[in-house]
């Protein structure tokens, strides 16, 4: 008899816990796993100034994007701005405004470490398979200084679909021909050659087991490892470091006003050309599935804490700062959306 | 005494309902499984099961490259265990029936079965990877390491424990009179072993081979992190190649499209077939293999 006294008191604690945090609001997020790290930092020091939390969950672009279709969650995040079709399953228009940027490298195991430069042509031959040994006259072209080993060249790339595959992909789509119609841009593409490593932990270990390999991780997780990193020329042909200034330089063009643009490949001058936003994505309409005004408005609060206290974080979080047009952009985003029709931020 | 016939009743119900429970959730798999595949079956055609090409880019998907690379791994695997776990179950149910040494073997064997396979993949590749990347420049192929053979030599540790406590199960349970007839007509241990306890134990071995491989195709994480994930047929043992586990692991949680989701599904179905089948086979086997009486 104690025991099932015991059990109901428990049973009450728990139930009356559980109603204690659903009184406060509990804004819901899913996706991208790149920003990851800094968004729980923004969430975070967020709910300390506004009392409001947000369980954000990592699950990936793609279940993002499915879950807020579903409309499971209030916001989702992804890696890649999601396409016209995927658009048109939604129930409802959707919107997209950019929160950081991140950088795709290249990088590689190789005797003394050597700082590498390469071009365009170069990266898409080499994950074409086309030049197979490290000391090809081709990669030797570019770096004369360089001394490359006789070495079988082994592509590392990434074996789950992901936002880096797709920003890495797309940029060669962009600048080859032949990757174009051969592998294309995609989460999860038909490689050429090499082999797949599971997530940046995954390549990085990889390219750390095999002497001669090359492959592409995200720009954070080679800096937080100290990986050696390429030089990459760009198209206005300087051989551009990636760091988080030149990462957030590659932004520094004119943003159509849905945010919806990939900057691979970028005009700007001393822009990091595998760079690349990562987005928000919500329903431009709030009143949906009962949802209240109170939790349209402190979404639109958070929103706006994103891209103008939050941005102070970026850095040291090595993410890249939103430029000025982006947080400009931004803004206008926010600014649209509605609930019933009126706007919810003035 | 109503009471206790009613209770007797309410008991052998609720048995029942659990029972139906765990069937309606098999039912369940075989209603959805090709309920879901049914858009990539309708936009690929045959071609989902007979080609080699996996493109998600371009939207074709063909199967054949992940379903070779399931087969082979796990039946490589299964031929590098077995010597191992038949010698493990030999050991522990023939020679050493009692004493701290066979219940250290044992319980080593047990406990290997215990394993997360995580733990498995990561000791692949920080141990066995740099080991047979030796091998293979010695060989003269491209060191890579990870591949089809590295993956089936990973499996078959992971799979011996299987095999190895349900044949000792097996042998110990031959009944002695067997052996001790042997024993009166001269024959060796050897001979004992070889002519009367395999034979009566033979289907009993089979079954937990069968086990063994249906673990082997199913393993995800050990797999994955050292077969190479390359979506195409292999060429050769040591080439890198994809598993149908590993795949659907791999690519499901950014699979956007409803044909790439699809695709992945029809995967998932192939390889629920693949057990089923190999499971129908393997019974057929141990009924055959019964020493009849």
């Amino acid at each position: 008899m104690k025991r099932i006294i015991g059990m109901c008191i428990g049973l009450c604690l728990f139930l009356y816990l559980g109603f204690c945090s659903a009184a406060n609001l509990t804004l819901l997020g899913a996706g991208a796993t790149f920003p990851y790290p800094l968004y729980d930092k923004w969430f975070h020091v967020y709910e300390k100034i506004s009392k409001i939390k947000i369980n954000y969950q990592p699950i990936g672009s793609g279940g993002g994007i499915r879950q807020l279709i579903n409309r499971v969650v209030d916001f989702g995040g992804t890696d890649a701005f999601m396409s016209n079709d995927e658009l048109k399953k939604a129930p409802a228009e959707i919107l997209h405004f950019p929160t950081c940027l991140g950088a795709v490298v290249i990088t590689y195991n190789l005797p003394g470490r050597p700082e590498l430069r390469f071009t365009s042509k170069l990266i898409a031959d080499i994950f074409l398979g086309k030049i197979k040994k490290w000391n090809d006259k081709r990669i030797k072209e570019i770096n004369p200084d360089v001394s490359l080993p006789d070495m079988n060249i082994v592509v590392v790339h990434r074996s789950d679909g992901s936002g880096t595959t797709f920003i890495f992909s797309d940029y060669l789509s962009k600048t080859s021909y032949e990757w174009k119609e051969r592998v294309g841009a995609g989460k999860s593409l038909k490689w050429p050659t090499g082999i797949g490593g599971k997530g940046n932990a995954g390549v990085a270990g990889l390219i750390r087991q095999i002497p001669g390999s090359i492959g592409y991780v995200e720009l954070i997780y080679a800096e937080q490892n100290r990986m050696p990193v390429a030089l990459i020329k760009n198209k206005s042909g300087h051989f551009i470091k990636p760091t988080l200034k030149s990462v957030s330089m590659a932004a520094n063009i004119d943003i159509p006003s849905d945010t919806r643009v990939s900057i691979t490949n970028t005009d700007a001058g001393y822009g990091y050309p595998i760079s690349s936003f990562t987005w928000i994505i919500f329903y431009k309409e709030q009143a949906y599935g009962g949802r209240s005004k109170k939790r349209a408005e402190a979404l639109a609060k958070l929103f706006w804490w994103m891209i103008h206290e939050g941005q102070k974080y970026n850095e040291r979080f090595s993410y890249g700062r939103l430029p000025g047009v982006a947080v400009k952009r931004a803004e206008a985003i926010i600014k649209k959306m509605t609930y019933n029709g009126k706007p919810v931020l003035r | 005494m109503k009471s206790l016939q009613l209770k007797d009743k309410i008991f052998k119900w609720l048995l029942l309902l659990c029972a139906f429970f765990v069937i309606l959730t098999v039912a369940g798999m075989c209603v959805t499984l090709p309920l879901y595949s049914l858009p990539v079956l309708k936009h690929m055609g045959w071609k989902f099961v007979f080609s080699t090409t996996w493109d998600p880019v371009k939207n074709r998907f063909g199967i054949i490259p992940f379903l070779a690379g399931t087969i082979i791994s796990s039946f490589m695997a299964l031929l590098i265990s077995l010597p191992f776990s038949i010698s493990v179950a030999l050991l522990t149910g023939e020679y050493l029936k009692k004493g701290k040494i066979a219940m250290f073997f044992k319980y080593m064997t047990d406990l290997t079965a215990g394993i997360p396979s995580v733990i498995y993949g990561f000791w692949a590749l920080f141990v066995l990877v740099p080991f047979v990347q030796r091998l293979e420049m010695r060989f003269n192929i491209i060191p890579y390491g990870v591949g089809l053979f590295t993956a089936s030599i990973v499996l078959s540790v992971m799979i011996i424990p299987y095999t190895a406590s349900i044949a000792r199960e097996v042998i110990s349970l031959v009944p002695d009179d067997l052996r001790e007839a042997g024993y009166s007509l001269g024959a060796t241990r050897w001979e004992v072993i070889r002519h009367i306890v395999l034979p009566y134990a033979r289907s009993g071995i089979f079954a937990g081979i069968l086990l063994a491989l249906g673990r082997a195709i199913g393993e995800t994480m050990a797999v994955t992190m050292v077969i190479g994930n390359r979506d195409q047929l292999p060429k050769s043992i040591f080439e890198p190649a994809n598993t149908m586990a590993s795949a659907i692991a791999n690519q499901f949680t950014e699979a956007t499209s409803d044909i790439y989701l699809s695709a992945l599904i029809g995967l998932g179905f192939v390889l629920f077939l693949v057990t089923v089948l190999i499971n129908i086979a393997g019974r057929y086997m141990i009924k055959r293999l019964e020493i009849k009486r």
